[in-house]
């Protein structure tokens, strides 16, 4: 199980990475990928390990931070599509709506307990590999922990109407995408799209009447 | 749990492996993902292993946590990361990764012995960083494909190829030849509770992100156990006897992708030599930028969302700053 085990501790500094490589206020349009994801990061991190009531797992407080600083950089329904894959086509727009909403539900509800628990940690970019005019880019960092080997965490950005936004993080070598592909498939194979919608809304229904820092 | 000690345990794994092997290959019913045509069984075996992590594993990493002082789950920690680091090395050798290999074998002796039998671990300090290497991983870089997903009993998520070389990693553990017994078996007992420990946060956040475990699980791992064998996207490999092409996982595709095996052919007209990083790897001529890779790693991609649309998505949605309506 150990390897359960990194793969969850992965997860859980991705998510925070995630969280943490969101983004801050002021959209500055010409803003180069790496440096947009620098400096969400890097503002989450701060903002994070000087807020007491953050760590302490304060839920209007955690939300109000990805909210302000994360989501704007965040292009939930393209990843949603993504991880809908096929499926996406033959949904209604009613149908897209609702599932890239429970689906940002739950993965803010994952960062805002990620972000409960940064501590120490830091985190190191590494060179970019992409030419000026790419529209998709992606931005490799690693959060250096204190114990254990350096978390992985790399970015996927594309440039759209409104500047470069992040559509896939990948925490210790899982893409989020790939990895809720397989569940998608699998549910909508069960019960149909709004079958999924259904299963990720009572996720989100039980997640909501638990506290956001994860049980410790 | 690397419960890999005692010689009774060993052995007793010995026969469970067998058994896993006898049971997957008597071929349980064939599963919908092409990757894991033993889901039946695996999830049987992943039903156990919770069991056992929720039992015993769990509450006793819990417990070790709150009570032992941080420097002691540190030097425990060190300790047992330092004896795998010997095996890493000669595996990073193995895969021709000299630097690496020389690195961890510094990292084992420095720590050995400055480092007071590895309670310390100075190697990081002095910019030797730590690796993780299996023979596993060694075969994966020769070129071996993984096979189908595999869960091990006790030990997790794994692969065909992975579980059939799980006693060469027993073997090459120093510890598996601590004496006397009894202190193999607690050194072996907690390592394990010391590896749980430190995932037990993120191991309470993937509860709540995976809608079905089992698959957040697998899908996560086999995307994870091969970013590890290419390290990361750095080392090119194509694997050969693949079983069937299917079987591999869909990231090797994505690399298959990203790393064209005819050198010349794609370079975009655009591609700034200067944007290659100079490290970048040998074929390095064909890897200008990573924009073809991302792009072929997706299928079904509408592209970039409409701003105005998502605007008006957002404004709908209630759920945003506060909890989700609740019931």
């Amino acid at each position: 199980m150990k390897l359960i085990k990194h793969l969850i501790a992965m997860s859980a500094i991705a998510f925070t990475a995630f969280a943490v490589a969101a983004p801050a206020p002021a959209p500055v349009g010409n803003e180069a990928p790496d440096v947009l994801v620098k400096r969400i990061s890097n503002d989450v991190i701060e903002t994070a390990k000087a807020d007491k009531d953050i760590q302490a797992g304060d839920v209007n407080k955690v939300t109000a931070l990805v909210d302000a600083k994360i989501l704007p950089y965040i292009d939930f329904q393209r990843m949603t599509a993504l991880a809908a894959g096929r499926f996406w086509r033959d949904a209604t727009p009613a149908q897209k709506t609702a599932l890239s909403n429970e689906f940002r539900t739950l993965l803010v509800h994952t960062y805002s307990g990620a972000l409960s628990q940064i501590k120490n940690e830091t985190v190191e970019f590494k060179p970019m590999r992409a030419d000026p005019a790419d529209t998709t880019v992606e931005v490799r960092s690693q959060v250096n922990v204190q114990r254990g080997e350096p978390i992985q965490l790399n970015y996927r950005l594309a440039k759209g109407p409104s500047g470069w936004k992040i559509f896939d993080i990948n925490v210790l070598g899982a893409w989020l995408v790939e990895t809720y592909k397989g569940t998608f498939a699998s549910e909508i194979g069960k019960g149909g799209i709004d079958g999924l919608i259904k299963k990720l809304a009572e996720r989100n229904q039980q997640l909501a009447n638990k506290p956001v820092k994860a049980a410790r | 749990m690397s419960t890999r000690s005692n010689s009774r345990l060993t052995s007793w794994r010995g026969i469970v492996l067998a058994l896993a092997a006898a049971s997957t290959l008597a071929g349980c019913a064939t599963g919908p993902n092409p990757r894991d045509p033993y889901e039946k069984f695996n999830r049987k075996m992943f039903a156990f292993n919770d069991a056992v992590d929720r039992a015993a594993l769990k509450p006793a990493a819990s417990a070790y946590k709150q009570v032992l002082p941080t420097f002691v789950q540190t030097g425990v920690s060190n300790f047992f990361g330092n004896l795998s680091d010997l095996w890493t090395g000669v595996n990073n050798l193995m895969q021709g990764k000299g630097a690496d290999g020389l690195s961890d074998l510094t990292r084992f002796s420095l720590n050995s012995t400055f480092g007071l039998a590895g309670l310390l671990d100075i190697g990081s300090e002095a910019g030797l960083p730590k690796h993780n290497e299996d023979f596993g991983q060694t075969l994966g870089a020769w070129g071996v494909a993984p096979g189908p997903y595999l869960m091990l009993p006790l030990l997790g998520p794994s692969t065909v190829r992975d579980a059939l070389v799980v006693p060469v990693d027993i073997a090459a553990d120093p510890w598996a030849y601590k004496h006397p017994v009894g202190w193999r078996n607690f050194g072996t007992a907690v390592r394990a509770v010391d590896q749980r420990a430190a995932v037990l946060d993120a191991s309470n956040l993937m509860e709540e992100a995976a809608l079905d475990r089992y698959e957040f699980i697998r899908d996560g791992f086999l995307q994870r156990r091969l970013s590890r064998i290419t390290d990361n996207g750095e080392q090119k490999i194509k694997f050969r006897k693949n079983i069937k092409k299917d079987d591999a996982p869909a990231g090797a595709k994505s690399i298959k992708a990203a790393y064209p095996d005819d050198p010349g052919a794609t370079v975009p007209a655009g591609a700034a030599p200067a944007s290659t990083p100079s490290s970048a790897p040998a074929p390095a001529a064909a890897v200008p930028s990573d924009a073809q890779n991302i792009r072929a790693a997706y299928t079904d991609d509408p592209g970039p969302t409409d701003t105005a649309s998502e605007v008006r998505q957002w404004a709908a949605a209630p759920a945003m700053s506060s909890k989700p309506a609740s019931k």
